[in-house]
């Protein structure tokens, strides 16, 4: 089976070191802007992200975790139906600018989910994207992300598989050409 | 905080929910867990999603509830699904039309799903062998009533942390109670004890069969458990007198302040409604703080919601 590493561990430190630095520069000092993770690996990212603004800004960053799974176009259209996790916005969106926070882009059907459950807690001013792989050209729905960690050419038969340390152990990305059940 | 990862299944093995005694325990988690993301979302601001938009349930009854339907209803609709509602009173059903043929003729309006309560114990066994369509039981006579089971043990579960090793108590009518056979087998699956207490003449000859205790002193009983889901008297079931009078039901079965307050412990009070205040209970435990009966109708939403959700998921 062939893959690629797109991102090792240093790599990935240094990525979110640098989309921290374009956050603030954006965002201040995050009084008025927070910070949503989709579920399942989006949270982790956020998580990160919002240690090291708190360690660099000194300030503190509200942090949510959405679930899209009852929000999805795909329902009854999946072999096998994913099965929801915690949703927990503790705060309202409203008038806030929203940084949703994902791993990776690929068709941008979860984060026009995310959208779609995200208006539940609020109108907020502006939503933006951070991701950290950007699968480039194979988008169904018109979005793009703000924030990009890594921009990547693949094929849609291909697969980034994701490796996260608070899941894993290990922070590892690869490119598979096959996706591994 | 992320349980994608949880061990168990992603889906119902079952294609219509007739009775807590054909789900397994893994099917039961899968539905609490299920709810618990449901309950988070009827406790929001905009509490409804999108799931279910494509999708059209019919709430069939052919006998008299207002709970149980409010409660179905409000779950499809927070779920976005088209709703349409009949009920036996206003309908060819009074002009001689079978149970299949009132049945085809709402699915052949393009209904994905059927929930149904009927009088007679088995009715949508029946049906779920002659027509292709997903069947929910809102209460099928005095057999099973599976979506009120699930809430009970859910608010127990909500309560006390795990319904594993707990003792549950289920005081009243169970001769002709399709929620103390539903509880009996849910409680059974999730691990508690379950006894009855009740009048001799309203516990079933066999029920011991099953594994249940039986006691019929009240006090005895509710000092051994630690819920007690009180039933209601249902007069309109009883078609001979099963005890001399209603006044020596209270005297003996009644659940009063005196009593709870005598026993050892703290126990938590359930009661599936409606109550008939000053009978089975006391407005004085019906009110009290360890009391769950308002819970209950609140997680009958999520539950309901749960079990709809992951059954439309396996619509064609």
């Amino acid at each position: 089976m062939q893959k690629r590493l797109l991102l090792d561990s240093q790599l990935l430190q240094i990525t979110i070191q640098r989309l921290c630095q374009h956050l603030i520069e954006n965002h201040n000092d995050f009084s008025s802007t927070v910070i949503l993770g989709l579920q399942p690996r989006g949270v982790f990212l956020a998580n990160r992200i919002q240690k090291v603004i708190q360690e660099l800004e000194g300030c503190h960053v509200d942090i949510g975790y959405l679930d899209t799974t009852f929000h999805r176009d795909d329902f009854r259209r999946r072999v096998v139906p994913k099965k929801a996790s915690e949703t927990r916005v503790p705060f309202l969106i409203e008038d806030k600018a929203v940084i949703l926070v994902d791993d990776v882009l690929f068709t941008g059907r979860s984060v026009r989910a995310a959208m779609d459950a995200m208006i539940s807690f609020g109108r907020p001013t502006k939503v933006e994207l951070l991701v950290l792989i950007d699968r480039l050209y194979t988008r169904q729905l018109p979005i793009e992300a703000n924030y990009v960690g890594k921009h990547v050419n693949t094929l849609a038969s291909q697969y980034v598989e994701v490796g996260l340390k608070e899941q894993s152990g290990d922070d590892s990305i690869w490119l598979m050409n096959i996706k591994v059940e | 905080m992320v349980n994608e990862y949880q061990s168990g299944m992603n889906q119902l093995i079952k294609n219509n929910l007739l009775g807590i005694k054909e789900l397994t325990l893994e099917e039961i988690n899968l539905i609490f867990q299920t709810a618990d993301n449901f309950k988070d979302v009827i406790n929001r601001p905009i509490k409804r999603v999108p799931s279910l938009r494509d999708v059209t349930i019919a709430n069939i009854f052919f006998e008299n509830s207002t709970r149980t339907k409010l409660s179905f209803e409000l779950a499809e609709k927070r779920l976005s699904a088209d709703v349409i509602n009949f009920s036996s009173s206003s309908s060819s059903v009074k002009k001689g039309e079978t149970l299949i043929d009132t049945v085809n003729n709402i699915l052949s309006m393009k209904v994905d799903m059927i929930v149904i309560r009927h009088s007679s114990s088995g009715a949508p066994h029946f049906l779920a062998k002659h027509i292709d369509s997903k069947i929910v039981n809102a209460g099928d006579g005095t057999h099973e009533h599976p979506t009120q089971a699930l809430l009970d043990a859910y608010s127990i579960r909500e309560r006390l942390g795990s319904i594993e090793g707990k003792k549950v108590v289920i005081v009243g009518d169970i001769l002709h109670s399709r929620v103390a056979l539903s509880n009996i087998f849910a409680l059974q699956k999730l691990g508690a004890e379950v006894m009855v207490c009740g009048p001799a003449t309203l516990i079933p000859k066999y029920i011991s069969t099953l594994g249940v205790k039986v006691e019929l002193d009240i006090k005895k009983a509710l000092n051994w458990c630690d819920a007690a889901n009180i039933l209601r008297i249902q007069l309109e079931r009883q078609k001979m007198p099963y005890f001399p009078s209603l006044r020596e039901y209270i005297l003996y079965y009644g659940v009063n302040e005196e009593i709870v307050k005598a026993l050892d412990k703290e126990i938590i009070i359930l009661h599936p409604g409606p109550i008939n205040r000053g009978i089975e209970i006391t407005s004085s435990v019906a009110d009290a703080d360890n009391a769950l009966i308002l819970d209950q109708v609140e997680n009958g939403v999520a539950i309901r919601m749960a079990i709809l959700y992951l059954l439309a998921s396996k619509l064609e």
